[in-house]
């Protein structure tokens, strides 16, 4: 089976590609990137001349819900909402009932997921048994299930000889720590950024020293044990500069950001609609434009969705008891694109990047590129299609999102996996 | 009665005084003041309100809140039901959706709602039709608070341009304070604000006519109105301060810091009180207080309110 791409802009960052070109794939590997390229009868020829061709995206912060919270979403839902978003390889976090502690877990979700996934899962086990912050759980047994990083995300490791013992121990596996950086005593109960808004409408706020404090320890000790540690969706302007300075002096610290992050402020909270609640939280202006400059200037590796569906009445409630978190996977590239590609404020080839190469390099996985023999996994995206967010049309479970209602400007209109097109035109394909 | 400049609350929601024109508070204590003759009559009742149904929905306790806009709605005629979240299908964890919608389906034209997170009135807005009338959402606000409170100092001190009102305590935490802030601001009285720094919100409304102090003296100097806040015991459990007893001394309002603001100055408290606490008893039934009026002027203000959202405050309706 041949599949060939014909006369679109190739942007591959990780063979340093921008450039018109046909993209051959044969037996579910790329086979081919050039020119020209002659197709003889067995091959599927699809004209995507004027669209953009990327390496499949790579979501390295996802929500699937597996196990336990299947109201929420789940593999078959999820990894939908991933491809109809140009995704092709999503990594799901262990804040699950129960919590992804156990080699057997990591193992049974595997098999769930080679059963009900349209993309490819790679699934980050938990750092702490329980996420409770006291114990290392069996990461090494996890690594030789597959797992593809540890975190306890959802909350900080308190404790830091719990987190010095975990960058110590994992050097034996080659796998890194994702730092759900805030410290807790300072965002209990916190609903929203602590500035003007909160203190305007009387919410208690989740302040950015929190999160400053909480980044600046993690990048000491991973300095101390000379390992590598990444900096989960990062939204503070000086936590971006502790990084700055860290990477600057040769610390293995990356980081990553949402898209939400990098466009949307508290002023666009609403206390009667908690859809704009979320952790972190959304910041000032500053942070916006800080998180901005960090993914230009590479403090900042990889952009994430932090994709978290809810069931819709669990959302649809009072801002305070309303869960944090919305589904982000089936809008990420149309605002990326709308907000920051067509306003001029960050180019194309930057944003793939962010979104490919660079998170497959943090994760060290054979992904995120064109190169020849490689999976082919490849997202196409038209940068001009102009749409309508609307719940309805969502494969996500969660109903909930900021974004709807929004008219963006630019979507992904074909995914590739294993050489299989499983989305077209926003269309999953079974 | 008083139809200023074609300004109309009719049909509208009450969820908080930034929401508020200067037209519009105005037009609620010139009602509230035709409310006040009412309630002072031997026959209290009236039919403005004749007809209509109000719930009292609250989720968190209160006496003076719940039971004056009880009276508000009875005075004028209204059948008025509460619902208290202890002894509802609250309890059985319904939804306040849920409740609001149950509620709704009864008929009923406007929903005066108590509830500790703040917005849930106005998520109430999204839900249902009826009117609804913030009695307090957490810390955000207490819109019917913040008016009896600018009507108490209007009735006292003939206006609002150029006063100076200390408000004093746990600003933090304080719908009341939040109210107080939007509606002096809107009618010209300058604001400050003093307590101990863990209970000031940080970025406090960083603008024109507000001033934060340290120490609660400087906010009290030469002040023509004091508002002193609850303080609650939670929040000295929470490492807030260090306990009651310093805070009495540190930032209570007792007859020597009384002495710093002016002579004729207006002493208003919120209640309930903490005597002892955030206030001495001896300013609190002071020549000064106005605290026992605050109450009294609570059930006009609520019946203006009610009025005005729910028949627009037509005269002939009210004093027939």
């Amino acid at each position: 089976m041949k599949l060939l791409l014909k006369g679109g802009r190739v942007i591959d960052p990780a063979n340093g590609i921008d450039k018109t070109a046909d993209v051959l794939i044969e037996d579910g590997k790329i086979e081919q990137v050039s020119k020209n390229i002659q197709a003889d009868n067995a091959v599927q020829v699809i004209d995507v001349s004027g669209k953009i061709v990327t390496p499949g995206l790579i979501d390295m912060h996802t929500h699937m819900r597996e196990p336990g919270q299947e109201a929420k979403e789940d593999f078959a839902s999820g990894s939908r909402a991933a491809a109809a978003g140009g995704y092709t390889t999503i990594a799901t976090m262990p804040n699950t009932k129960p919590v992804v502690d156990k080699a057997i877990l990591i193992d049974g979700l595997k098999q769930r997921a080679r059963e009900d996934a349209v993309v490819n899962i790679e699934i980050i086990g938990a750092l702490t048994k329980e996420q409770k912050g006291e114990e290392l759980a069996e990461v090494g047994d996890m690594c030789q299930s597959g797992a593809v990083a540890f975190s306890d995300d959802g909350h900080y490791v308190q404790n830091s000889r719990v987190l010095l013992n975990g960058l110590d121990y994992l050097r034996t596996f080659d796998k890194i720590i994702i730092s759900h950086a805030e410290e807790t005593a300072l965002v209990e109960d916190g609903v929203m950024n602590e500035g003007k808004r909160s203190a305007m409408l009387g919410m208690k706020g989740r302040p950015t020293v929190a999160e400053d404090i909480a980044v600046m320890r993690d990048i000491l000790l991973a300095e101390y044990a000379d390992a590598p540690i990444h900096i989960a969706h990062i939204s503070s302007k000086n936590a971006v500069e502790l990084v700055r300075q860290a990477k600057k002096r040769g610390v293995k610290v990356t980081s990553e950001v949402t898209p939400h992050n990098l466009t949307m402020t508290e002023d666009m909270v609403d206390m009667a609609d908690s859809s704009t609640k979320v952790n972190p939280p959304l910041r000032t202006a500053e942070d916006v434009k800080a998180m901005q400059e960090g993914l230009i200037d590479g403090t900042i590796d990889a952009i994430v969705t932090d994709h978290a569906a809810h069931a819709e009445e669990e959302k649809d409630r009072e801002f305070r008891y309303a869960p944090s978190g919305f589904p982000g996977l089936e809008t990420a590239v149309g605002v990326l694109l709308t907000d920051l590609y067509h306003e001029g404020k960050i180019d194309l080839p930057l944003l793939v990047e962010k979104m490919t190469s660079s998170p497959a390099k943090v994760f060290k996985l054979n992904k995120g590129t064109l190169s020849k023999n490689a999976p082919a996994d490849v997202t196409v995206i038209d940068t001009e299609a102009e749409w309508i967010v609307e719940k309805e049309k969502f494969y996500t479970m969660g109903a909930h999102s900021p974004f709807i209602g929004r008219k963006l400007r630019g979507k992904p209109i074909m995914t590739i996996v294993d050489g299989r097109i499983i989305m077209q035109n926003g269309i999953i394909i079974d | 009665m008083v139809e200023s400049k074609s300004v109309s609350l009719r049909g509208k929601n009450i969820l908080g005084l930034e929401y508020f024109s200067p037209d519009e508070i105005e037009l609620v204590l010139q009602t509230a003041k035709e409310m006040k003759n009412i309630i002072s009559r031997d026959i209290k009742k009236v039919p403005a309100l004749r007809g209509k149904a109000i719930v009292n929905l609250f989720y968190e306790p209160s006496t003076r809140t719940r039971s004056s806009f009880e009276l508000a709605g009875k005075y004028l005629g209204a059948d008025v039901i509460n619902i208290t979240a202890g002894s509802s299908s609250i309890v059985k964890g319904e939804s306040l959706r849920d409740t609001l919608l149950t509620v709704e389906d009864m008929g009923v034209d406007a929903i005066v709602m108590r509830h500790k997170a703040e917005g849930a009135p106005e998520y109430a807005t999204k839900v249902v039709k009826a009117a609804i009338v913030n009695a307090g959402d957490g810390a955000h606000g207490h819109p019917s608070q913040g008016l009896l409170d600018l009507f108490t100092i209007r009735q006292y001190k003939g206006g609002f341009k150029g006063l100076k009102c200390a408000i004093i305590g746990d600003i933090l935490h304080s719908r009341v304070a939040r109210s107080d802030i939007w509606g002096m601001r809107k009618m010209g009285i300058e604001v400050h604000l003093a307590g101990p720094r863990t209970l000031i919100p940080r970025f406090l409304f960083e603008e024109k006519g507000i001033f934060i102090h340290d120490r609660i003296e400087d906010a009290i100097e030469n002040a023509d109105v004091i508002n002193v806040l609850r303080i609650q015991l939670e929040r000295q459990k929470s490492g807030l301060f260090p306990s009651t007893r310093e805070y009495a001394r540190i930032f209570g309002l007792n007859e020597k810091r009384l002495t710093l603001a002016k002579k004729d100055v207006l002493v208003m408290h919120p209640g309930p009180m903490n005597k002892g606490w955030e206030i001495s008893p001896k300013v609190a039934y002071s020549s000064n207080s106005a605290i026992q009026e605050q109450v009294r002027n609570g059930v006009a203000v609520r019946m203006a309110i009610l009025t005005l959202i729910l028949t627009g405050g037509k005269s002939n309706e009210i004093t027939a």
